[in-house]
């Protein structure tokens, strides 16, 4: 006989509650502006979808948007292979391996607003080392606060050199979980190096890379902090990513209607690739 | 295939070895026939992976030579030497096929296609896995991916030698004599020399016609089964082997009379050697209770069904003799006889008594 017993849900009550005020509540709140005009003193007039259709139609969020997916892109494609690479040139054992490994996390330890501040003050010409050095020692016309180039270079450095350790130290933790007998079985049959990354190193690597993908791919997409105290999203628009945009929107103009519908949009976004990406690489693993 | 020699082999993984104990390997040389059938028995950490791996090629050794007939191979790499090696845990290509598994160390090494097709199909007849052939090589049980790591090792027909290191450990028990038997059946079939490496007596025993009995980096014994049950060459090797392992019986020497607790005990043949530490060696299976003989006192009967092991107490040293049901209560008196021309004298391990002829 099985007795039936609703007392359980008293211990879930808390988390719920906790979940409600901290992610319900708050997200409601943008739906809420989403869709609704305010000209203060909390007055609102119902606007429907007219804020996201404004936001889906705008040239200047799908400007923003374009920026974000091709910085997102650019610094997958770099951190990612590079990240593996490093991992690959680890070494395994012996004393150097605390070592690489505590340099490694370290420029992930810097508060975010630093490595701006810190990329920004490097950069500067005249005043950087690296400004200095470009323009005065190579002679190269380099200027992140004048040329848009520049500015995205810099940015996509900043990024790299902020989260590459990422992607290393999951991949290192993928490689040293393969056991010895792998390498020693592929020695003997007479695998090529190349054979043993791509049938040994990066079969076992694939979820810990999955999950590096997907913290690089969410990071990458909602950055802000970074590129906000480096460059302030100029010169121009030209590194005016989607979060930045966002703020603008939402504490420069106080265009809350508009601003709640992008955030909205912006989130689907993130959960629609973030889902999608997650659902290919893992689709193998479930035959 | 080929003739494998052993000589004069010593492996230290310290950088600067200085005495005996630093040595994983101390002076092995061996011969191990073509086409023959092996077993490296021993406890764990007695080096007998050691040994593998500098047969394979995975380890260089501080001293000695390694020849496969002749030639010498010492300073060649793992995949230079056409050897095989199946390791304790299944070593399979995750995201290859079954048959791409099969057929990987060929392609390898340059085998057309043709040639390939025709090899996979006649190991995955001999491993009975032709109807997994084309599935997801990582899908497959513990079992079935140590037969496929045992293919890939036995598809190249080239091969001189295939090591087996501990390959049952992860499997389970009941399917461990299927694959054991398999391994006997494919020898017979391949007649590439194997050696098997364990410390499960059993799988020794039953896989191998020679067994080669290791003990702290030294080979003990080398013998068929029937002799290493029969006549251990060393203590290590009686106690080792049987269940349970030899009595091992201290004992002293006055003239060519052998005393146990200062009772004459009559053996195999005449002494030999002289000095070191004597002992007295009887299986148990040789020792039974009699009207007369060495008086001890029961301390444990153990029926295990077919027989049962009886441990008596001379003075303080046991001693364990398997009978037939015998009912006997703990504590009585008996008299344990040891079969002469099954009892032998050990001088500091090693055996001291000539074989009755």
């Amino acid at each position: 006989m099985k007795t039936e017993n609703q007392r359980a849900w008293f211990f879930v009550l808390p988390v719920l509650l906790l979940v409600a005020f901290n992610a319900l509540v708050p997200i409601m709140t943008v739906v809420n502006y989403s869709v609704q005009e305010t000209f203060g003193n909390n007055v609102f007039f119902w606007q429907g979808l007219d804020w996201f259709e404004q936001i889906l139609t705008s040239d200047r969020f799908h400007a923003a948007l374009g920026r974000q997916f091709l910085f997102t892109f650019l610094i997958l494609i770099i951190e990612i292979p590079l990240g593996i690479i490093v991992a690959l040139s680890m070494p395994r054992k012996g004393f150097w391996v605390p070592v690489c490994l505590v340099l490694m996390a370290l420029p992930m330890l810097i508060p975010w607003n630093v490595v701006g501040s810190m990329w920004n003050i490097f950069t500067l010409p005249k005043i950087g080392l690296l400004g200095y050095f470009m323009n005065d020692v190579l002679g190269v016309n380099y200027d992140m606060t004048q040329q848009p180039l520049s500015a995205w270079i810099t940015i996509v450095v900043m990024d790299v050199w902020h989260w590459t350790s990422l992607v290393v130290l999951l991949s290192y933790a993928g490689l040293v979980s393969i056991p010895d007998a792998y390498y020693q079985a592929a020695k003997i049959d007479g695998a090529s190096p190349w054979k043993v990354f791509r049938y040994i190193q990066l079969p076992k690597m694939k979820t810990v890379l999955t999950i590096a993908i997907l913290l690089r791919f969410m990071d990458s997409f909602n950055i802000y902090t970074e590129p906000f105290v480096l460059t302030g999203g100029g010169p121009g628009n030209s590194t005016t990513l989607l979060s930045i945009d966002l703020v603008k929107i939402a504490l420069g103009q106080f265009d809350l209607g508009p601003a709640a519908a992008m955030s909205l949009i912006y989130f689907a976004i993130t959960l629609l690739v973030s889902w999608l990406f997650y659902t290919l690489m893992t689709k193998d693993d479930a035959k | 295939m080929a003739k494998i020699t052993l000589s004069n082999l010593r492996h230290s993984y310290l950088a600067n070895p200085s005495g005996p104990a630093d040595f994983a390997l101390k002076e092995i040389d061996l011969d191990w026939q073509d086409g023959g059938a092996y077993a490296l028995l021993g406890p764990s950490g007695c080096g007998k992976s050691t040994l593998l791996n500098i047969i394979s090629g995975l380890l260089t050794p501080s001293d000695g030579r390694i020849l496969f007939d002749d030639r010498d191979v010492t300073d060649l790499p793992p995949d230079q030497r056409n050897i095989a090696q199946v390791f304790q845990f299944p070593v399979i290509y995750d995201t290859m096929t079954v048959r791409e598994n099969l057929a990987f160390p060929l392609r390898n090494r340059g085998v057309n296609e043709a040639k390939i097709a025709e090899r996979v199909a006649e190991i995955a007849e001999m491993l009975e896995v032709e109807e997994m052939l084309d599935t997801r090589a990582a899908h497959l049980s513990p079992d079935n991916k140590q037969k496929i790591s045992m293919g890939r090792g036995l598809v190249r027909d080239d091969v001189n030698v295939v090591m087996f290191d501990e390959p049952l450990t992860v499997i389970d028990p009941h399917l461990k004599w299927k694959l054991r038997s398999k391994l006997k059946e494919l020898h017979q079939r391949v007649k590439a020399t194997m050696i098997y490496v364990t410390h499960d007596q059993t799988e020794a025993l039953t896989f191998a016609d020679q067994v080669v009995v290791m003990q702290e980096g030294e080979i003990v014994q080398i013998g068929t089964p029937v002799e290493l049950f029969e006549r251990p060459q060393h203590t290590f090797v009686g106690h080792f082997i049987g269940s349970p392992g030899m009595n091992i019986l201290p004992a002293t020497v006055e003239g060519e009379q052998v005393l146990f607790h200062g009772q004459p005990i009559p053996v195999e043949g005449r002494l030999s050697g002289e000095g070191g530490t004597t002992e007295l060696g009887v299986r148990p299976e040789f020792v039974s209770l009699a009207e007369n003989g060495v008086p001890a006192r029961v301390r444990k009967v153990a029926d295990v069904g077919r027989h049962a092991v009886v441990e008596a107490m001379v003075g303080n040293t046991s001693v364990k003799a398997v009978v037939d049901h015998a009912n006997l209560e703990q504590g009585a008196e008996v008299h344990l006889a040891f079969r002469q021309d099954q009892t032998r004298l050990y001088r500091d391990g090693w055996i001291a008594t000539e074989a009755a002829s």
